[in-house]
């Protein structure tokens, strides 16, 4: 692994909003350092107010990072891959999940598509490829699958991989670095991104589950009813009152037994 | 002829031990620059060493008086020495009184050195340091003894020999040589830098001659600073031993290997791998070019061996094959408890802080859950990620009242981050229960409370400690009371003492101060005495830190408990394990710290035991029973004032 790049994005904290280092993104970077390649390019594409929060990738360890600085709302794509292009390199890191804004999960398999690359998503662990016979330049792929199955895979030649939340955590940032860090503004051109302005933007919250507790029966029933999903009951209220809400949060508590 | 010989070997001893005295401060010299108010320190040395040291050392008596034997004669026979050898060259008349003279004081001196030895082969304390420290009672005895026998003959007129007297001032001499060679890398070597480090102490407030103790911590100078050239640009804390400052090298190598901080450190009492003595061997033999620990003969950092450690003035103090592995550095629960029983007035907590700021603000090296918990606390002001209305959950039905910029109260109670535990909203409960049952006028900050920084800090984040303090300063200086009360001794602590750095200078108070005095005023009435036998376990924040170790005791003791004392309580208690970021940065032990705590409880008999601290109570509380109970003591005045409906 000679010649890595990353694309770092900026989160924002589920709970206060505010800016920090993207968490799948900081784990691309701690791949990327962990690999000891021989040139890492760090790439951050958006709005010039984006400095500060990009420190949190410098404290890792990073010296350098290139910033090409967009407009607000511009789509960072075309900007990036005309970048990437320029290093040439055999790897590009990032991970799978934006927090915010324009690094959306798309965004890697758009600039693989731009750089004629292969895209290996949800990526856990990369190395050389140790086989005999491999091809030089081929890398050894561990790929998250769903419930926590991995799949073994070679790639060769160019591609982007993105990073799966249970690949190794990112080490710390650390004060001092992220103070001493470089960041090297590039100007580049972008067209707005229309799509995305006409979204509407709200903050990710989880599905309400609704609790309910189950009396009686056999072990086996008591088993189903903890672990079969059931859906289709229950009340659906749409924008209640705070009295009908409440009235309906104290009717449930009382048929659950869990009021007198 | 015995006069001349004795005060020519003197002399000469004492001319090659200053010659090592000076040789052996290039070590310690070599250290940062300090700002230290050279004639002030010197002027202040007699008085500190006379009450300060005096303090420290009188705890145990025994020691105490050998050491006044010894020192006291050994520095005045050398006194008496000197001044015969000037007065040889008068050829003064007086001279058998002066011998009688000198007599008296080796007398005294061979009484403390017996003590001496009657210590290190017989009472035989286990924090003794052997190796060098092993031939310390016979070069007391050699030296006393053999100068006494001559003395006492020339007083008397001569009767021995003279070949015998001067063999006998050949060993004397020899015996003085091994003391003064100890001014090198030894026993005497606490002498000279003691002394000097009393005059140069980094703390001078915490002498009588201050304000008696000094306990916050001192701000880091995160900008690069204005001077280019003075400060290497970039290292953030310390990293190597001459990134201390030089007076504080100087303190580590005035250590005496006395062991009184191993006796008292909760962490090694635990087994963890902590031994404060040991980690100040560390640092001053990590002041040599080319260190290792081999030559250390006390007892190690618990499960760690001795003589693998390497380092060198200007290598990397802490890592796996370093003079310090990072577990020890990151056992430490900084209760100051090593700090409140050095003789030598070392500050083991500060050279913990300055060794974490290293680590984590430039390595990004702070273990466990402690890095976690740090980015959490940058992005949400709290650490546990939550959001900061959520801290008031626990109060829904109170209806606390907030405090708006600009708005003014009598009192203003500052919760902490203990009000997102169910735990200690239970104390938070009792408390507010009280504060509207007594009448005072309270209110809270509500969102606008963030996290005092207090783990931060200790944990080495000093960047994000003084984030969170300049906007809790600008938060509260916004607002008008006559005083802040908090339940937390930790934020107690850094609201008190360390917010004042950085612009914050108001009243604060502990919640058993403000009960204790709602007691004594009436505010509150005690109609049903607890009657029960309590212990009070002292937070080292409130006693060591603060000197607070009155209050909670007349407290229970209005509340009518039955009372009892812990061995090591007040000033001298033993830390729960929760300070300083120990419960994150979670080095395992042979032992839980809050384990050994407990054990300390059970030998009172006591069914209940008092805590002050949330996190006193969490560690405590953590015990696995059978254990006496754990309650807050605001639980306990809440029962004790219940009013009959």
């Amino acid at each position: 692994m000679l010649d890595v790049a990353v694309l770092l994005s900026i989160g924002r904290h589920p709970v206060s909003g505010r800016a920090r280092r993207a968490a799948t993104d900081a784990q691309a970077l701690e791949m990327a350092l962990a690999l000891r390649p021989r040139r890492l390019t760090a790439i951050h594409a958006g709005p010039p107010t984006d400095g500060e929060a990009l420190r949190a990738y410098l404290g890792m360890g990073l010296e350098r990072l290139t910033h090409l600085v967009l407009s607000e709302g511009a789509d960072p794509v075309e900007p990036l891959i005309a970048h990437l292009r320029q290093f040439d390199p055999s790897l590009v890191l990032t991970g799978r999940q934006a927090e915010d804004g324009e690094g959306s999960g798309m965004l890697p398999y758009l600039i693989a598509r731009g750089l004629d690359a292969a895209v290996v998503p949800d990526v856990v662990r990369i190395g050389p490829a140790d086989a005999p016979n491999s091809i030089p330049g081929a890398a050894d792929l561990v790929q998250a699958l769903p419930r926590g199955q991995r799949r073994a895979l070679t790639a060769t030649g160019r591609f982007v991989a993105t990073i799966h939340p249970s690949a190794p955590p990112a080490r710390a940032s650390a004060y001092g670095p992220a103070r001493r860090g470089v960041i090297e503004p590039v100007a580049a051109q972008a067209t707005a991104d229309l799509f995305l302005s006409d979204c509407e933007h709200r903050p990710w919250r989880p599905k309400p589950k609704l609790m309910r507790v189950k009396r009686g029966g056999s072990a086996l029933d008591r088993l189903k009813a903890a672990t079969e999903s059931k859906s289709g009951k229950g009340q659906l209220l749409v924008n209640p009152t705070a009295e009908a809400g409440a009235l309906a949060i104290y009717d449930s508590l009382v048929e659950q037994g869990m009021l007198p | 002829m015995i006069a001349t010989a004795l005060t020519t070997v003197v002399l000469a001893v004492l001319a090659i031990g200053a010659a090592l005295a000076a040789w052996q401060s290039r070590r310690w010299l070599a250290g940062r620059p300090a700002a230290v108010g050279v004639v002030a320190g010197l002027r202040a040395l007699p008085g500190r060493y006379l009450v300060d040291v005096h303090h420290v050392v009188g705890r145990t008596p025994f020691n105490a008086r050998f050491h006044a034997l010894v020192a006291g004669g050994f520095l005045a026979a050398v006194v008496l020495l000197v001044a015969m050898g000037v007065a040889i060259a008068g050829s003064w008349a007086g001279s058998r009184i002066v011998w009688l003279l000198l007599a008296v004081v080796l007398a005294a001196m061979l009484a403390g050195a017996l003590m001496v030895r009657h210590r290190r082969r017989v009472l035989r304390p286990r924090e003794l340091s052997q190796g060098r420290f092993a031939r310390l009672p016979l070069s007391l005895l050699g030296f006393s003894g053999c100068l006494l026998v001559v003395a006492l003959d020339q007083s008397l007129g001569g009767v021995m020999p003279e070949a015998l007297a001067l063999i006998l001032v050949a060993i004397a001499g020899l015996a003085m040589a091994d003391l003064v060679w100890g001014v090198w890398k030894g026993p005497l070597k606490h002498a000279v830098h003691g002394a000097l480090h009393l005059a140069f102490h980094p703390r001078p407030a915490r002498f009588h001659d201050g304000r008696g103790r000094d306990t916050g911590l001192k701000p880091l100078p995160l900008a690069p600073s204005e001077d280019a050239g003075t400060v290497e640009p970039g290292t953030l804390g310390v990293e190597r031993p001459v990134d201390f400052a030089w007076n504080r090298l100087l303190g580590f190598d005035a250590c005496v290997q006395c062991g009184r901080c191993e006796t008292a450190c909760p962490a090694y009492a635990a087994g963890l791998p902590l031994n404060p003595k040991k980690l100040v061997q560390d640092l001053v033999v990590a002041m040599d070019a080319e260190a290792s620990d081999a030559a250390y003969a006390g007892n190690p950092h618990p499960g760690r061996s001795v003589g693998k450690a390497h380092g060198g003035a200007a290598l990397p103090l802490i890592g796996p094959d370093a003079m310090i592995h990072p577990d020890t550095l990151w056992s430490c629960t900084t209760c100051r408890a090593c700090v409140q029983e050095c003789p030598m007035m070392i500050e083991h907590v500060d050279a913990v802080v300055d060794l974490r700021r290293f680590q984590t603000l430039e390595l990004g090296a702070t273990p466990g859950k402690a890095a976690v918990m740090l980015e959490e606390l940058r992005a949400t002001d709290n650490p546990g990620g939550r959001a900061l209305s959520r801290r008031w959950d626990w109060a829904a039905d109170l209806s606390l009242p907030r405090l708006p910029a600009g708005g003014s109260c009598d009192t203003l109670l500052w919760v902490g981050d203990g009000a997102f535990d169910l735990r200690v909203q239970r104390s938070l409960r009792a408390l507010v229960v009280l504060l509207r049952r007594a009448g005072v006028d309270f209110a809270v900050l509500g969102d606008d409370e963030l996290d005092c920084g207090d783990v931060a800090r200790r944990l080495g984040d000093e960047a994000t400690f003084q984030s969170l303090a300049t906007r809790n300063v600008a938060t509260l200086n916004a607002r008008r009371f006559t005083r802040i009360v908090t339940a937390d001794p930790h934020v107690l602590h850094t609201l008190r003492n360390e917010y004042p750095a950085f612009g914050g200078s108001w009243t604060v108070v502990h919640h058993t101060a403000l009960l204790l005095e709602l007691i004594t005023t009436g505010a509150l009435t005690v109609t049903k005495p607890v009657g029960r036998s309590v212990t009070f376990h002292d937070p080292c924040y409130l006693g060591r830190y603060n000197g607070e170790i009155e209050a909670p005791r007349a407290l229970l003791d209005a509340i009518g408990v039955e009372r009892r004392e812990m061995l090591r309580s007040g000033l001298r208690s033993s830390c729960c394990g929760g300070g300083g970021g120990a419960p994150l940065t979670d080095v395992s032990g042979e032992r839980r710290i809050p384990d050994v705590r407990m054990e300390h409880v059970r030998e009172t008999g006591a069914s209940l035991v008092a805590v002050a601290c949330p996190n006193c109570a969490l560690m405590l509380e953590g015990v696995v029973g059978p254990r006496p109970e754990v309650a807050e003591i605001a639980e306990l005045v809440l029962a004790a004032t219940e009013t009959a409906r």
